[in-house]
C-alpha cells in the first residue's frame, strides 16, 4: 500500500530532501517551462477578457506535476496523450508555442500536431484518452518498438468507466504506460472528497501494477518518480500510476467562477505551496540561476509570447470549406453534394 | 452506381467456392491476416474459442500473436483500437453482438469517427469493428438488436452490411483496408443459413454501391442484411401470383448508394423499404426521405416501410411478432401494387 503522505524531495522553502534527480540544466529547463506556461495562462485569460480568444482552461497551480513528468520522456521514442490542462508537457514534446496559440485563435490548420512528433490530441470527453492511451502503448509492446505513453487525467476522470477500462486493459497486457494522474482537488466545482472515498494511487493495486502519490508541487519529485516508471515501462515492466497531489489554484476555465463553490483562504493556502516559487528558491539558493537570471528569463518569455501571438492573429481564420475537410480518406457523394449545395464548389 | 446481381470478379477469377456467411468472413481474415501483418483481430472470446459463433475460429492458432481475447470492457476494446491504429497497427475488434456496443458508444462516433477531423488529418483511424446483429435466432435481449441507423448519424463512421457470402467476403477485405472507421455488421440468423459462390482470391467490393439481387418490373423492395432475404422470399411469393418484384440490396448504409437506389426505384415507379430495427427515424426513414428528394416525379405511390414496431425488443419467442415478417412484407407489396 502507498503511504497516505505523497512523497516529497523539495519542500516549499526550497530545501532538499535528498540528491537532486535533475542536473542545473534541467532545472533551468523546468523553471522555463513553467514559467512559460504561467505567463501563458496568464495572457489569455487577458485575451479571453477581451474577447480575442473563446475559452481558456489555466494550468495555473499544477505546472510541477506537468512539467516534471513530461521532462521524464524522450520525445523521440516517446509519446504523450494529454486531457486538456498540459500546456508546458505539450511544448516541450514538441507542439510549437505558434501552433499551441493558433489552437486556441481558432486557427485550425496552424494548430497541427507536426509529422513526427508523439503527441496525441487534447481531449474534451474527460478520460477518453485513457483508453487511446493504452492500445497506443499496447502497439507499440506488440511491435516491438520502444518507448512508452504518458497519459494524463484528472481526479474528475478517476469516475470515468473509460479510467477503470483503461487501467484494467493496461494491467493484464502490461503495457509500456505512465498515468500521470493529476488530483488538483477539484473537477470544475466538485471536490475530490465528492468525487471518490478511496486513495486514488492505491487503485493501481487493483489493475496488478504500481502506484505511487507524490507531492504534485514540488517537479523533483515528480520528475524522479516519473523516470522510475518511464524505465519500468520501457524495460517491460508494465504501466504505473504516479498521483501528483496538487491544487488548481486558477479557475476551471475562464467561464468559471470558483469564488461560487470554495473560499479565497483555501485558495491563499495553497499559494503558499506554488511549485515555481519553490523550484525558484532551491535555484537561487543552489546557485542554478541568479535573480538577474531570473528576471532574464520573464523577460525573454514575455518577448516571445508577445512576438508568437501577433504572429497567429495575423493569420486568417478559417472558412465554411473547413467543415468539410478531413472527414473521411474518400467523402461519400452525399457529403461531397452537401458541401456543394452549400459552398457552391 | 447500381450493380446487377453478377459476381463482382467473375470475368477475372472464374473460380469460386460455394461457402456459408461465416467462412466467407473467416477466409477473409485469414487472407487479410497473412498478406498484412499489422492486422491484429481481438475481443470477447476470439481467441481461444474463436468467437461465440466460431467465426474466429482457427485464427489464433494461425497467429497467436496477433488474435487476442480482451477483457470485458468494450470502451476499452474500442478505444485500445483507435491508440492502436494510430500506433501502427490495423486493429480488427470484434463487439461480441451490436447491442453491447451501447457500452463503446462514446468511442465509435465521436472518437473514432472524429479523430481525423479533429487533427485535421494529421491522424486517422484504420480500424474495422466487427458486430453481428439481427434477429431470428431467439437471442437473449440485446443480442438482436438493429441499432444501425443510431451510428449513421455519427459523421466519420461507415456504416456496411452485407447478406450474402461473397458480399462478406469482398466488404470486409474493403473495411479493413478503408483508412477510416468502418462499422461491419454481420448477418448473425445468416452466418451458416445462407450459402453462396465466394470468387477465389484477392477482390474488394468497392462501399457507396449497391445490388439489385432480383430484378423486378412493378415494385422494388429496398433492404439490407438480414430482410434482403425475406425480401426475396416474398418476391418469389409475389411472382407466383404474377406480380414482377426486385430486391435491391442496400450494402452499404454509409456511404449510401443514392443513384443505384433512384435508379432501381424509378425502374419501378414502386418501393417498399423493410427494416428490423423499430420504426421511427430507422435507416428506412432516410431511404423514404432520399427518394421523395430525388426521384419525386417517378415515384406512383407512397412508399411503405416494413418495419419493428416502436417497442423494445421482445422475448425471443415473441420475436416474430416484432419483426417484419415475410406475411407483412407481401401485405405492404400487395397495399403498395394495387394502389
Amino acid at each position: 500500500m502507498p503511504p497516505s503522505e505523497p512523497w516529497q524531495l523539495l519542500d516549499t522553502e526550497g530545501k532538499i530532501n535528498g540528491r537532486s534527480p535533475m542536473s542545473r540544466k534541467q532545472i533551468l529547463e523546468a523553471l522555463r517551462l513553467m514559467t512559460i506556461s504561467r505567463a501563458f495562462d496568464e495572457l489569455c485569460t487577458k485575451l479571453q477578457r477581451l474577447g480575442r480568444i473563446g475559452l481558456y482552461g489555466p494550468v495555473h497551480g499544477q505546472e510541477a506535476s506537468v512539467v516534471g513528468s513530461a521532462m521524464a520522456l524522450n520525445p523521440k521514442s516517446d509519446w504523450i496523450v494529454p486531457g486538456s490542462r498540459e500546456q508546458p508537457a505539450l511544448l516541450r514534446h514538441g507542439w510549437p508555442l505558434e501552433n499551441m496559440f493558433a489552437a486556441y485563435m481558432g486557427r485550425l490548420d496552424q494548430a497541427t500536431i507536426p509529422p513526427g512528433v508523439k503527441l496525441l490530441l487534447r481531449q474534451q470527453s474527460i478520460g477518453a484518452q485513457l483508453p487511446h492511451a493504452a492500445g497506443l502503448a499496447w502497439a507499440l509492446k506488440l511491435q516491438g518498438l520502444p518507448g512508452a505513453v504518458m497519459v494524463y487525467c484528472g481526479d474528475g476522470a478517476s469516475s470515468e468507466g473509460d479510467f477503470h477500462e483503461a487501467c484494467n486493459l493496461a494491467g493484464v497486457m502490461q503495457v509500456p504506460l505512465v498515468i500521470v494522474l493529476i488530483n488538483n482537488g477539484y473537477a470544475i466545482s466538485t471536490p475530490v472528497a465528492k468525487q471518490t472515498a478511496g486513495n486514488l494511487a492505491a487503485r493501481a493495486l487493483g489493475y496488478g501494477f504500481p502506484g505511487i502519490a507524490v507531492d504534485g508541487n514540488d517537479v523533483l519529485a515528480v520528475y524522479a518518480a516519473s523516470m522510475r516508471a518511464v524505465a519500468r515501462a520501457r524495460d517491460g515492466g508494465g504501466p504505473t500510476l504516479i498521483e501528483c497531489r496538487t491544487y488548481r489554484v486558477g479557475f476551471h476555465n475562464t467561464t468559471d467562477n470558483p469564488n461560487e463553490y470554495r473560499s479565497p483562504d483555501e485558495v491563499a493556502q495553497a499559494i503558499t505551496k506554488d511549485p515555481i516559487d519553490r523550484l525558484q528558491r532551491y535555484a537561487l539558493q543552489t546557485g542554478a540561476i541568479t535573480e538577474r537570471g531570473l528576471a532574464k528569463m520573464s523577460a525573454g518569455i514575455a518577448e516571445l509570447l508577445d512576438v508568437t501571438r501577433k504572429r497567429v492573429e495575423a493569420m486568417p481564420r478559417p472558412g465554411a470549406d473547413s467543415i468539410y475537410e478531413h472527414i473521411y480518406a474518400d467523402p461519400p457523394l452525399r457529403m461531397q453534394s452537401q458541401r456543394k449545395d452549400a459552398l457552391g464548389r | 452506381m447500381l450493380e446487377e446481381a453478377v459476381s463482382p470478379d467473375a470475368a477475372v477469377t472464374p473460380a469460386a467456392d460455394e461457402m456459408s456467411v461465416l467462412e466467407a468472413i473467416r477466409g477473409a481474415l485469414l487472407e487479410e491476416m497473412k498478406r498484412d501483418p499489422r492486422v491484429v483481430v481481438f475481443g470477447e472470446d476470439v481467441a481461444r474459442l474463436g468467437g461465440v459463433f466460431r467465426v474466429t475460429k482457427g485464427l489464433s492458432d494461425r497467429f497467436p500473436d496477433r488474435v487476442i481475447d480482451m477483457p470485458l470492457a468494450e470502451g476499452a476494446i474500442v478505444g485500445a483500437a483507435l491508440g492502436m491504429a494510430i500506433g501502427g497497427l490495423v486493429p480488427v475488434p470484434e463487439i461480441q453482438f451490436l447491442g453491447f456496443t451501447h457500452q463503446a458508444f462514446h468511442q465509435i462516433g465521436a472518437q473514432l469517427g472524429r479523430y481525423r477531423a479533429r487533427s485535421r488529418g494529421r491522424y486517422h483511424a484504420q480500424v474495422t469493428i466487427r458486430a453481428p446483429f439481427g434477429g431470428g435466432a431467439r437471442t437473449p435481449e440485446f443480442h438482436p438488436d438493429s441499432i444501425e441507423a443510431q451510428f449513421v448519424q455519427s459523421p466519420g463512421i461507415k456504416v456496411v452490411c452485407p447478406a450474402f457470402p461473397d458480399d462478406a467476403k469482398g466488404m470486409l477485405l474493403e473495411a479493413i483496408r478503408d483508412p477510416d472507421p468502418v462499422l461491419f455488421l454481420e448477418p448473425q440468423r445468416l452466418y451458416r443459413l445462407i450459402k453462396g459462390p465466394v470468387p477465389r482470391g484477392e477482390y474488394t467490393v468497392e462501399f457507396g454501391r449497391s445490388r439489385l439481387v432480383k430484378s423486378g418490373f412493378d415494385l422494388t423492395l429496398v433492404a439490407w442484411s438480414g430482410s434482403v432475404h425475406r425480401c426475396l422470399e416474398a418476391a418469389d411469393k409475389l411472382q407466383q401470383e404474377g406480380a414482377s418484384v426486385g430486391v435491391l440490396d442496400l450494402r452499404t448504409l454509409v456511404p449510401l448508394d443514392v443513384d443505384g437506389l433512384v435508379q432501381a426505384v424509378s425502374a419501378t415507379g414502386k418501393a417498399v423499404v423493410v427494416q428490423e430495427a423499430p420504426l421511427s427515424a430507422g435507416f428506412g426513414a432516410e431511404v423514404v426521405a432520399t427518394l421523395q428528394r430525388e426521384a419525386f416525379l417517378s415515384i406512383d405511390a407512397p412508399i411503405l416501410r416494413v418495419a419493428a414496431p416502436d417497442v423494445p425488443y421482445p422475448p425471443g419467442g415473441l420475436e416474430d411478432h416484432f419483426l417484419p415478417s415475410v406475411a407483412r412484407i407481401l401485405a405492404a407489396a400487395r397495399e403498395t401494387l394495387a394502389f
